[in-house]
C-alpha cells in the first residue's frame, strides 16, 4: 500500500509504525539466533554475555567427544540412508504420477502426502507401537524407516512440481528416434528434472537431519542423533558444547536450505524465460 | 512399439488399430502404476497401517479376554445383581493360576486399575493366596483370600470391562466413566484431566496462531510491497530462521531467556527492570519461543497471497476517495483473506501437537497433549488411554484441515 500524498500526518504516522513494527518483529525472528552463535565461541564455562574471551574450545571438543562425534555420525549415516531411499521411492511415485490419470488419484497423493499433515507426535507414538512388535526399536533400520516416511512427501512434492513444467513431447520424441524407454529415461528425463530430484533429496536430508521426535521415541543410546544429543542436553544442563553442537546443526540445514532456494529460483528463472 | 497416430489422424481407423492402442494405453497405465507402487505399499505399511493399529488400540480392549477366558465365558449368563455363581469363582481361581508369577498378572491388575482405583491389588492378593483347586466351597475360599470378592462391584466392573471393546479409554481421554451402573458421568474433580489439557491445548494454540497473525501481518505487507531486491533480503530475513531446525531454535531461546541469559541482562541494561524477570519454564517462554518457531509459517502464505494483490484495486479505492484507512480494511483486508485462513490452520495445527518446544521452555503446568501422549507412553505405560488421547488429537487436526480444504483449497497450504 503506498501512501498518497494527501495523507494526514496520522496516516502517515501509521505507515511509518508499520514499517517500524515489521523490523522489530523481523528482529525477533533473526537476532535470537544470532545472539546465540557467537556464545558457542565463548572462553569462559558459563553462556552469558559478555563473552570472557574468545575461544573454540567447545568446537574442540564437539569434534572429539565420542558422545558428540558418534550423534554426528549417526545423524548423517541414517540421514543419507533415509534420504536414498526417500528419494528413489518418491522420484519414482513422482514420475508415476505425472504420467498417469485413474480414479483415485487423489487417494494416491493423500496417502503419499499424509505424513506431512499428522503431528509428528502421533506419527512417532503410532510407529513406536508398531516397530514394537516388529522388534526395530533402537535399530538404525527403525529409524531410517520413521525418517523416510517423513522425508518421502517432500520428495513427491517437489520433483511432482518439477515435472509440471515438463513437457512429455520430449520422451515421445526421443522414442520415436528409437531410444528405450531407459535410455529416454537416463538422457531426456532425468536431466531435465534432476533439480527438483536434488532439491527433493536435499529436503529429505534436512528432514532427517533435523528430526527429533521420531529419534525420542524410537532411537536407543545406541542410535542417538546429534538433535537428540541436542534434547537431552538442554533437558539437563545446558552447556556450551551444545551451543557448539546447535550451531553445526544449524549451519547444515541453513547451507543446505540455501542451495534449495537457489535451485527454486533458478527453476523459476528459467519457466519465466521460457526457452530457458 | 508407440501406436500409429497417423493411421488414426486419416481415419483408417480399423478394429485391430484400436485394440493395439487400448492395449498399449493399459500397458503404460500399469507401468506408471508400478512406479507408485512401491511409495503407496511403504507409506501404506509403515504409516497408515500403524496409524490405523494406533487408532484402533484406544477402543481395543483384548486383554482381560486373553488373560481371563474362563473367568469371562462363566459370567457370561450372571446378571449383574450381587454376586456371580460359584463356577466364576472358580474360573477366576484357574485363569489367576493358569497365568501363574508371570508379567501377564500385573499387566492384567494395571489393566483392570485404570477401571476401579485398588484392583491391581486385588488382583495381586488373589494371585498370591490362590485357594486349593481341590477345595469344595469356592466361592468362600476366594472371599477368604481377598475379602472384596463378596462384593458386587468388582465383578460389575470386571464384567463391564470385558468386551472386546471399549469406550474405556475414549471416555476417559474426556474426563469420563462408566459407573457400576454402567451410565456414563464425569470423573471425580481430583482426576478430571484431560478436557482441562485439551484446553490448554487449544488456548496455547489459539494464543500462539493470533499473536503470530499479529506479528506476522505487517511484516508480509511490508515484505509484499518492497522493491523486489529490497524484499528478496528481507525474505531471507524470515527463511533462515525457518530453515533452522526447531530444536536448534527452542535451544537458543532456553539460552536467551535463562535468569542470566543475554534478555533479562538487555533488559536490565536498559533499566527497564531491577530484578530478572522468570521468562522460562512459564507460559511466556512457551509463547516467545513457539511464537518464534511457528511465525514463517504465517508471513509465507500470507506473503504469497499479498503479492498477488493488484496495487490498482487500491488505486482505484484511492481515486473514489477512499481514505488510506479504509482502502485498507474494504479493500486490502478483505483480499488478504486466503492467506491468514492458510497461515492460521498451519500454525494452529502445527501447535496443537507441538511437543519438543512446551517440553524444553515450558514449566510442568504449560505441558500439551503431546507430551501427555508422550508419557503415556514412555513413563506411565497406558498405550490405549495414549491412543485415545491421540485419536481426538488427530480428529482435531482432519476437521481443521477439512474446514480449510473447502473455506480457500488445499493449494494454499504450500508454505514455500
Amino acid at each position: 500500500m503506498a501512501l498518497p500524498s494527501y495523507a494526514t500526518p496520522v496516516e502517515r504516522a501509521l505507515h511509518v509504525g508499520a514499517r517500524v513494527f515489521a523490523g522489530l518483529v523481523l528482529a525477533y525472528l533473526i537476532l535470537p539466533l544470532f545472539v546465540v552463535i557467537p556464545l558457542s565461541f565463548t572462553a569462559g564455562e558459563l553462556l552469558i554475555y559478555p563473552l570472557p574471551g574468545w575461544s573454540l574450545r567447545w568446537y574442540v571438543q564437539f569434534f572429539t567427544d565420542p558422545l558428540w562425534t558418534g550423534a554426528l555420525a549417526n545423524s548423517l549415516m541414517i540421514g543419507v540412508a533415509a534420504t536414498a531411499l526417500a528419494t528413489i521411492l518418491g522420484t519414482l511415485a513422482a514420475l508415476g504420477l505425472h504420467g498417469s490419470r485413474f480414479r483415485g488419484k487423489s487417494l494416491v497423493v493423500g496417502l503419499l502426502v499424509a505424513p506431512l499433515a499428522v503431528p509428528v507426535v502421533i506419527t512417532a507414538v503410532a510407529t513406536f507401537y508398531f516397530f514394537a512388535t516388529l522388534n526395530l526399536i533402537g535399530t538404525y533400520a527403525g529409524l531410517v524407516l520413521a525418517h523416510t516416511i517423513l522425508a518421502l512427501p517432500f520428495v513427491v512434492i517437489t520433483v511432482s512440481a518439477t515435472l509440471q513444467g515438463f513437457d512429455t513431447n520430449l520422451v515421445r520424441a526421443a522414442a520415436s528416434l528409437g531410444a528405450r524407454p531407459g535410455l529416454a529415461f537416463r538422457t531426456v528425463t532425468l536431466p531435465i528434472i534432476a533439480p527438483g530430484v536434488i532439491s527433493g533429496a536435499l529436503f529429505a536430508f534436512v528432514t532427517s537431519f533435523d528430526e527429533i521426535v521420531a529419534a525420542l521415541f524410537l532411537a536407543s543410546p545406541q542410535q542417538r542423533t546429534l538433535p537428540r544429543q541436542i534434547f537431552s542436553g538442554v533437558s539437563e544442563n545446558i552447556s556450551p558444547t551444545i551451543t557448539a553442537a546447535a550451531v553445526v546443526l544449524l549451519v547444515v540445514s541453513v547451507a543446505l536450505m540455501a542451495v534449495l532456494e537457489g535451485l527454486r529460483r533458478r527453476g523459476e528463472r528459467l519457466r519465466a524465460g521460457g526457452n530457458g | 512399439m508407440p501406436p500409429n497416430s497417423a493411421a488414426l489422424l486419416a481415419g483408417g481407423v480399423d478394429a485391430g488399430l484400436a485394440r493395439q492402442v487400448r492395449r498399449a494405453e493399459r500397458r503404460r497405465l500399469f507401468g506408471m502404476l508400478a512406479l507408485m507402487a512401491p511409495s503407496v505399499v511403504f507409506v501404506a505399511l509403515l504409516f497408515a497401517v500403524p496409524i490405523a493399529l494406533f487408532l484402533f488400540r484406544s477402543i481395543d480392549n483384548s486383554e482381560i479376554r486373553t488373560y481371563l477366558p474362563r473367568t469371562v465365558e462363566a459370567m457370561a449368563a450372571w446378571d449383574g445383581q450381587e454376586t456371580p455363581p460359584a463356577p466364576a469363582f472358580g474360573a477366576l481361581a484357574g485363569d489367576l493360576r493358569a497365568l501363574g508369577d508371570s508379567s501377564a498378572v500385573s499387566l492384567l491388575g494395571r489393566r483392570l486399575n485404570y477401571a476401579m482405583p485398588g484392583y491391581r491389588a486385588l488382583i495381586l492378593r488373589t494371585a498370591r493366596n490362590l485357594p486349593d483347586p481341590a477345595t469344595t466351597d469356592i466361592r468362600a475360599a476366594m472371599i477368604a483370600a481377598a475379602p472384596q470378592w463378596g462384593e458386587a462391584a468388582p465383578w460389575a466392573i470386571l464384567k463391564q470391562q470385558s468386551g472386546s471393546l471399549t469406550s474405556f479409554y475414549l471416555l476417559a481421554a474426556l474426563d469420563l466413566e462408566r459407573g457400576v451402573d454402567g451410565a456414563i458421568h464425569r470423573v471425580a474433580d481430583d482426576r478430571a484431566l484431560f478436557v482441562g489439557l485439551y484446553g490448554r491445548t487449544l488456548l496455547v494454540s489459539l494464543g500462539t496462531t493470533l499473536i503470530c497473525l499479529v506479528l506476522g501481518f505487517p511484516v508480509a505487507a511490508v515484505m509484499a510491497q518492497a522493491k523486489p531486491a529490497t524484499a528478496s533480503w528481507l525474505l531471507m530475513l524470515v527463511l533462515i530462521p525457518f530453515w533452522t531446525s526447531l530444536l536448534v531454535r527452542t535451544t537458543a531461546w532456553v539460552i536467551l531467556l535463562q535468569n542470566q541469559g543475554p534478555v533479562n541482562k538487555l533488559l536490565q541494561w536498559l533499566g527497564l527492570i531491577e530484578q530478572p524477570l522468570a521468562l522460562i519454564f512459564n507460559r511466556t517462554g512457551v509463547f516467545i519461543a513457539m511464537v518464534h518457531v511457528l511465525l514463517p509459517y504465517m508471513i509465507l502464505p500470507l506473503y504469497s497471497v499479498m503479492k498477488g494483490i493488484s496495487p490498482t484495486h487500491l488505486r482505484a479505492a484511492a481515486s473514489l476517495g477512499a481514505r488510506p484507512l479504509r482502502a485498507f480494511r474494504t479493500i486490502y483486508l478483505p483480499l488478504t483473506a486466503p492467506g491468514i485462513a492458510a497461515g492460521a490452520t498451519l500454525v494452529f495445527v502445527l501447535s496443537v501437537g507441538f511437543y519438543v518446544t512446551p517440553a524444553l521452555v515450558g514449566g510442568p503446568g504449560d505441558q500439551m497433549i503431546g507430551y501427555f501422549i508422550a508419557y503415556l507412553t514412555n513413563s506411565a505405560v497406558n498405550w490405549g488411554l495414549a491412543s485415545a488421547l491421540g485419536a481426538l488429537l488427530l480428529l482435531l487436526v482432519v476437521l481443521l484441515y477439512a474446514a480449510l480444504g473447502r473455506l480457500v483449497g488445499f493449494e494454499r497450504l504450500r508454505v514455500r
